[in-house]
């Protein structure tokens, strides 16, 4: 970019530097390559420093909640830190959402707010909110840095708490006055984070992992649950080699597709509201549940009082909280997945394990019926595009292989039943927030990191809109994402709650009066493509992809009336389903 | 059940608004609170008195224990320990009837009278919440309650277990 300059030089002959310089010097000694962000007065003498140095590019968004995501984004793809600036007040408050986000899906986010000068704190000064005490209940930690030899140290300790233990969103408020030119002050940074009260466990206790392989060895219907924890750890290649010692099988949650190949043999689909047939019921019947990183979320349960009744749980989680908190645990393991997962995969070595082969065949017999029901299917005929249909063609064109970075709605479901993911962090959405806007600038944070890689942003005619300002965005640093929007005219998933709860009454979710999307990226100076047809997707599609250096929107018009399936019935139990439109599993 | 949970952790700015907000935040009980620095100012202490059944209380103690700026959190109810509240009392003594009520109940319950006023005794005593509360409906019934303040309980264990860095 070429507003970028370089301060070689400038100051090294002496340790003396202004707050603004320090957060800058800190964030390289944590190496970062990207802040995403968007500047106002507070954070000013930031934005200078930036300026006039060339460690790490700044992404300038068009709204913070942006900045959030795309750094948000970029961490799931990458494993790395997402880091964000923004001013105080309505920049630090547009940055909630995003946060908030990070936080239900543990993902390791650095956020630096600027904050009115010390001596006006408190004073409802122009641009004034108290943004630790707004973010309190989303982070994971916060810091008020009060001086200029704070700042340091403050970053440092926010990039440990973020990324160590269960990851999180970390907030730090920078008063004004601490980052201006007239107070300097000297620069040492400890990179080696310790910290007296916060000592997140590692290993697993070795007398659980005992109990938990002697429950796995005498288990008949042994059912593997993972979740997101297995992609923030890296620990798919264990997870795989878990699953296939045992011959179990495996079912992952929305959050951790991709932790077992959506095309590996054991995999038996996600699990929960949407989850597969024969993933609900292998739960409901099993007589072991080996839950690794996930945390029986309450879109996974159904009704907490029926679930899994003849099931003794283990469950494996780095944070404590996770564990019995809406489930109670019969085997809690408390520790990092992958660490915990080699402890497990030892155990079984040296206790000699061996697969009971009859019971394992006749527990993948009763499985594979479950299967058999298609659970997950639909039929296109002749008439309008079936909006999985376009995730099919999406995946066979990218070869499987594309980052899908979701938005929230019925595409979002679609995209995750559809398309099997072979890898983990290649399927990037919201799932403990639901927050529709994440996956425009999600995917790129996504291009960002990984320019050559196909990055898809699936999302709805609802969801786009809400951060649609980034096709700007995009122009500015060249990010061509392809867009593709399952256009059903209509907020679809809350129009499938209306007409499956609310007697199809349909309050508020049609959106009517839609932009002409093709007509807008051109605007932006992207391509953009409409598909009504069903006999042009697969090329118009393919076109989509072919297109390598600039981003396409590519506006489908699919069917509005087609409801998600399968589908928990409310109040039920995990595996108490519709599968089609009046028919129970 | 009633818990009394005793938490150590950093005097820092905003760690106080972390456990509160945490209790609010997941519809935890509070029905006491006390907070003060310790004899190493960098640590401060705090007692909470709550309620919940066993799962809750688990789940208060993990999330409390979940909170960067806390060091330790113990359930003293446990185990053997030892409860006290401060109680400061203003009571109407406006004759001699009354003001010998009012000196004979603090006697029983070994409370003092700290003020005197022209019509107006204030008394002082300390012990768990239950003679507290037998002293303040014992008062009531002989003479007119005027004001009075809690400190809410704070405890420690009785023993060798202590909470420490
Ligand atoms: C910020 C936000 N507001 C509201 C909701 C509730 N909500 C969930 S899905 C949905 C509809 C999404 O519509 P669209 O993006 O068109 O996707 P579709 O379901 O039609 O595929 C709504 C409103 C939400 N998840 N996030
Ligand atoms: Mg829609």
């Amino acid at each position: 970019m070429n507003f970028l300059g370089t301060i070689k030089g400038k100051h090294m002959t002496t340790n003396s530097f202004t707050g603004a310089e320090m957060v800058v010097k800190a964030l390289a000694a944590m190496k970062i390559k990207y802040i995403f962000g968007y500047p106002g007065g507070t954070v000013l003498d930031i934005y200078d420093a930036i300026f006039q140095q060339s460690e790490f590019e700044h992404i300038l968004v068009r709204h913070e909640q942006a900045a959030t995501h795309m750094a948000d984004g970029y961490s799931r793809a990458t494993g790395e830190v997402g880091v964000v600036l923004a001013t105080s007040g309505p920049g630090a408050t547009n940055c909630i959402t995003g946060i908030a986000t990070a936080y239900m899906d543990s993902i390791p986010m650095v956020v630096l707010s600027g904050q009115v000068p010390t001596n006006l704190i408190g004073d409802d000064a122009f641009q004034e909110t108290d943004i630790v005490g707004c973010s309190r209940p989303v982070v994971k930690h916060s810091f008020n840095c009060r001086s200029v030899e704070d700042i340091p140290n403050t970053i440092s300790k926010a990039f440990y708490i973020a990324k160590s233990g269960r990851p999180g969103p970390v907030v730090v408020e920078l008063p004004k006055d601490i980052l201006m030119p007239h107070n300097k002050g000297e620069f040492h940074i400890e990179t080696d984070v310790q910290l007296r009260s916060y000592n997140p466990t590692e290993k697993g206790h070795p007398k659980q992992i005992r109990k938990a392989v002697k429950a796995i060895s005498s288990a008949k219907k042994l059912v593997v649950y993972s979740g997101g924890g297995i992609v923030l750890a890296d620990a798919a290649e264990l997870l795989t080699e878990l699953v296939e010692t045992l011959n179990a099988p495996c079912t992952n949650t929305l959050m951790g597709l991709g932790g077992l190949s959506g095309t590996h043999k054991n995999f038996i689909g996600m699990l929960g509201m949407h989850g597969s047939v024969e993933a609900n019921k292998a739960m409901a019947n099993a007589d072991v549940i080996l839950a690794l990183g996930a945390r029986f979320d309450d879109r996974v349960t159904n009704n907490v009082k029926k679930f899994c009744p003849n099931a003794t749980i283990i469950h494996v989680d780095i944070d404590p909280t996770s564990i019995s908190k809406t489930i109670n645990a019969h085997i809690p393991v408390v520790g990092l997945i992958d660490i915990v997962l080699q402890q497990l995969l030892d155990e079984l070595i040296e206790t000699d394990y061996q697969i009971d082969q009859k019971a394992n065949d006749s527990w993948w017999q009763q499985i594979n019926q479950w299967r058999a029901v298609n659970s997950v299917g639909y039929t296109q005929g002749e008439g309008k595009i079936k909006p999985q249909r376009v995730i099919e063609a999406m995946y066979k064109i990218t070869n499987g292989e594309a980052y899908v970075c979701s938005d929230v709605g019925q595409h979002q479901m679609f995209a995750a039943q559809y398309y099997p993911f072979a890898k983990p962090r290649q399927w990037i959405n919201s799932g403990g927030l639901g927050t529709m806007g994440f996956g425009l600038p999600a995917a790129m944070g996504v291009k960002l990191a990984f320019p050559d890689s196909h990055v898809i942003c699936i999302t709805g005619d609802g969801s786009i809109q809400m951060n649609i300002q980034e096709l700007s965005t995009c122009s500015q640093y060249n990010l061509p994402v392809v867009i593709i929007s399952l256009n059903n005219r209509s907020l679809g998933m809350v129009r499938q709650w209306q007409d499956m709860i609310y007697g199809g009454r349909h309050a508020s979710s049609y959106m009517e009066s839609l932009p002409d999307f093709v007509k807008l990226a051109e605007s932006y100076g992207h391509v953009g493509m409409q598909i009504n047809h069903l006999e042009e997707l697969d090329d118009k599609l393919t076109e989509a992809f072919n297109i390598k250096n600039r981003l396409v929107f590519v506006d489908v018009l699919v069917d509005e009336l087609e409801h998600v399936y399968p589908m928990q019935i409310r109040l039920g139990a995990i595996d108490d389903m519709w599968v089609r439109k009046g028919e129970k599993a | 059940m009633r818990r009394i949970l005793a938490i150590l952790l950093e005097n820092e700015p905003g760690s106080l608004s972390r456990i509160v907000g945490l209790f609010s935040q997941r519809a935890f009980n509070i029905e006491s609170l006390t907070v003060a620095p310790t004899e190493d100012a960098s640590l401060s202490r705090i007692t909470i008195a709550t309620s919940g059944d066993d799962r809750v209380l688990e789940q208060i103690v993990k999330q409390v224990n979940k909170l960067i700026d806390v060091i330790k959190i113990t359930d003293l109810t446990e185990r053997s320990h030892i409860e006290r509240e401060l109680l400061l009392i203003k009571v109407l003594a406006m004759n001699e009837k009354s003001r010998t009520e009012v000196k004979r109940i603090t006697d029983i319950f070994r409370g003092s009278i700290v003020d005197i006023g022209k019509q107006i005794y204030t008394v002082q005593l300390t012990g768990n919440a239950e003679k507290l509360n037998a002293f303040i409906e014992t008062m009531g019934n002989e003479t007119e309650i005027i004001e009075s303040v809690r400190s809410g309980c704070v405890g420690i264990a009785r023993g060798e277990k202590a909470l420490r860095v």
